[in-house]
């Protein structure tokens, strides 16, 4: 193709790592968590994704909170970034 | 074979031998014979392609984008007031780089509501992007039809193509016109292949937010492709010409080798203007006209006489006549006129008559400044 | 169908620009689950041809045409000829649109679009304003509501583009939102089956424009469904099926009091009384409209 246009490509991190957004971070207690994977399909930013338990990428995770919010049992909680 | 029909009927039948994929269309008057002949050649199945009865010019032409984006040949035609509607779509197919292939019927601009020739339409557009082409004949109409695919497509162009010609005088006017064989025009258009496309085996975005330094890249591209046009026009023309026996440039240059002055306007004007220039060669002028055949890309290096007459049927408020104001004018005696908006009638007697004015040093709005 | 059931394929990647807590990514996250790769995203102007990031990278996974503001549902138009006459109908073209893509500037190209048969899905995500220019007052936005172009609150009741949409008698229109997940993928999946022109309608409650904290994106959501102030429904080839809370609601669950749903948005804090009961009222009506609709085609 030799014409120039706004044609972009599908990458990971397009807008770099977003995990650098974060004010409060996410902390999943095992312990607590029942597996109903609210958190898993509310993450608006696909850093919850589905192992034995929650696996949170802390590269992407913005830090909305949704997930600690939505958890029935209280198994996540917020704790503010430490930088 | 020769076919005698109206200016709308041949651009129809133009098309329709450029099997396009999809057409998406709007009536309005004076284009409404193009959409109303597409309609029955697809409805009787002489046609192979999807029609889409859209609601409006901005959708027919926002169609003919998403159809394009997924590899499709694509038609449409419109008028006046549905260009101006579509203006912003134009910018997006051109900026897409989609090859759509489009005939403008020019007419004018209201208010008051007026269906008569005037360029201004098509001319208003002459920043969006698109290739432009206006015709003086409904044989022009057919073969520039024809060319547009051809010339759109060319990997090194990917622009859009509009052809223009003049409501009622071309649209309603019925005359003979060469048409070829399909297999002709099978053999001279090649198959459609998209350089770029919505795919789901290559999920690509297109058009999401492009910051500035690549957006300058994308301009510059554009701005490339339509400086290679000029060649490319032409080749293509030319061989046109050796498979059809009519060939093609930028501009048809007419009795200029020793002019002293030479008439400069395109459209039906030109057509008007031939015959002045023949009728004042016959009293011993030396005079000659350079039609433009295409008014973007602009066809500066033909316009190089020391004594020119610009007719224009249209004009840039504040500005003057548009081709006028467009031409290279160092060291040159250029005239300008700006005559027949709004469609009134002008022939070549009046093409005469401002070539006499142009002698005494006059030039202006033929009609009323002039008269 | 629980949350555990839902697709694990993602068509959106990580890293989007999308701001945190935002629910149009989560519902286009659902929708994709459900729609699959063979999709053509059409998008205009909105929030979702921000999230997309920067050219030259998309976040986004599926072939996406971005388009002009007013004409998503002419692109799909001209994308799903092209498909039929390329042999591909396989694929199916669906528009992502905000409110103001699809209530205002949008609707002529969409009713056009619906009333020619379209072979598509348009999703209208509706977030009660125009939130990617700033949040400012669009036909969606609810009466009373603070936008930066109603500074004392809207003076006027929103429209509902699903009962526009009616009108045009297309096989599918569904509502839905974000908390209710599994609800908004059967609603995608069903529509995805079908032929012809498809409606739903995803109310998404932005954190900045409606001016709550961002991790309760969904517990807004779910508010505006329990306090009946958004309505789950589905109409299939004009039959009304009421789904989800919406369902429990009809059949005689007592609405959680509105005053808990409009108290948590900082863009209804400035709302008096007599606000809150014209409110009240207008949603009693709506209420009234689909379950007269509801009666007549059981009776």
């Amino acid at each position: 193709m030799i014409e120039k246009t706004a044609i972009s490509i599908p990458t990971e991190g397009a807008m770099g790592k977003t995990g650098t957004w974060r004010v409060f971070k996410p902390i999943l207690n095992k312990e607590k968590c029942v597996r109903c994977w609210r958190c898993w399909v509310f993450c608006p930013d696909l850093a919850i994704s589905r192992g034995d338990y929650p696996v949170i990428d802390y590269e992407y995770c913005k830090g909305c909170g949704i997930c600690a919010n939505e958890c029935p049992t209280n198994a996540i909680k917020m704790e503010r970034e430490e930088k | 074979m020769i076919v005698v029909d109206t200016g709308n009927h041949i651009a129809a039948l133009a098309a329709k031998m450029a099997k396009p994929h999809v057409i998406a269309a709007y009536p309005i008057t004076p284009q409404t014979t193009v959409v109303e002949r597409l309609a029955q050649y697809v409805e009787s199945g002489e046609l192979n392609s999807e029609f889409i009865r859209v609601e409006s010019e901005h959708s027919a032409m926002t169609a003919c984008i998403g159809a394009a984006a997924v590899g499709a040949r694509t038609f449409t035609a419109t008028s006046s007031h549905g260009l101006l509607l579509m203006h912003e779509m134009l910018h997006w197919a051109a900026l897409a780089r989609l090859p759509i292939v489009m005939v403008n019927v020019n007419r004018a601009i209201g208010p008051g509501w007026n269906i008569w020739s005037d360029l201004n339409d098509s001319m208003a557009q002459r920043d969006t992007g698109w290739i432009q082409f206006y015709a003086s004949s409904n044989q022009e109409i057919f073969d520039n039809v024809i060319q547009a695919y051809k010339i759109g497509e060319d990997e090194r162009i990917r622009l859009p193509v509009m052809i223009c010609y003049d409501g009622f005088i071309l649209s309603h006017t019925s005359m003979p016109v060469e048409v070829p064989k399909q297999e002709e025009i099978d053999d001279f258009l090649n198959e459609y292949k998209s350089t770029w496309q919505l795919d789901i085996n290559n999920p690509i975005t297109h058009g999401n937010i492009v910051p500035p330094e690549p957006y300058l890249e994308i301009r510059y591209s554009m701005e490339k492709a339509m400086k290679e046009a000029k060649k490319v026009i032409e080749e293509v023309g030319e061989e046109f010409g050796r498979k059809f026996g009519r060939e093609y440039r930028l501009v048809e240059e007419y009795r200029c080798d020793d002019a002293d002055y030479v008439i400069v306007t395109m459209s039906a004007l030109a057509a008007e203007a031939k015959i002045a220039v023949d009728r004042l060669r016959d009293k011993g002028n030396r005079i000659g006209l350079i039609k433009l055949r295409t008014y973007r890309p602009f066809p500066h290096e033909y316009l190089k006489y020391d004594k020119m007459i610009v007719i224009d049927r249209a004009f840039s408020p504040g500005l003057g006549g548009i081709i006028y104001s467009e031409m290279e004018m160092d060291g040159k005696e250029v005239y300008g006129f700006i005559a027949g908006l709004g469609g009134v009638d002008i022939n070549y007697k009046d093409i005469e008559k401002m070539y006499e004015y142009a002698k005494k040093g006059k030039d202006g709005w033929y009609g009323i400044e002039v008269k | 169908m629980a949350i555990k059931d839902l697709p694990t394929e993602e068509y959106i990647l990580k890293g989007h620009a999308g701001c945190p807590g935002c629910p149009v990514t989560i519902a286009l996250r659902i929708a994709l689950k459900a729609l699959g790769r063979k999709t053509i995203l059409v998008i205009p102007a909105s929030c979702s041809a921000v999230i997309q990031s920067l050219h030259p990278k998309t976040s986004f996974n599926v072939p996406t045409l971005n388009i002009a503001f007013e004409a998503s549902a002419a692109a799909a138009s001209g994308i799903a000829s092209a498909l039929k006459m390329l042999g591909k109908e396989d694929i199916i073209p669906v528009v992502w649109a905000g409110d103001g893509g699809s209530y205002d500037i949008g609707l002529q190209a969409l009713s056009g679009a619906l009333e020619r048969g379209t072979n598509f899905i348009y999703v209208c995500y509706n977030n009660q304003m125009y939130s990617n220019t700033g949040i400012q007052r669009s036909g969606a936005t609810p009466y009373g509501a603070w936008t930066t172009t109603t500074w004392s609150g809207k003076k006027e009741m929103e429209k509902n583009l699903a009962e526009i949409v009616m009108a045009h008698h297309i096989p599918y229109i569904a509502t839905a939102t974000i908390a209710y997940p599994e609800d908004l993928y059967k609603k995608m999946k069903k529509a995805r089956e079908m032929k012809g022109p498809r409606y739903i309608e995803i109310l998404c409650p932005c954190p900045p424009g409606w001016r709550f904290d961002m991790s309760k994106t969904v517990e807004m959501s779910r508010l505006a469904v329990q306090t009946g102030a958004w309505i789950l429904y589905e109409i299939i080839n004009g039959k009304i099926e009421f789904t989800a809370d919406s369902k429990r609601l009809l059949e005689g669950k007592e609405r959680k009091p509105l005053e808990e749903w409009l108290k948590m948005q900082g863009r209804f804090r400035h709302l008096k009384e007599e606000d809150i009961q014209k409110i009240k009222e207008s949603i009693d009506k709506k209420w009234e409209f689909f379950k007269q609709m509801n009666l007549r085609q059981k009776l």
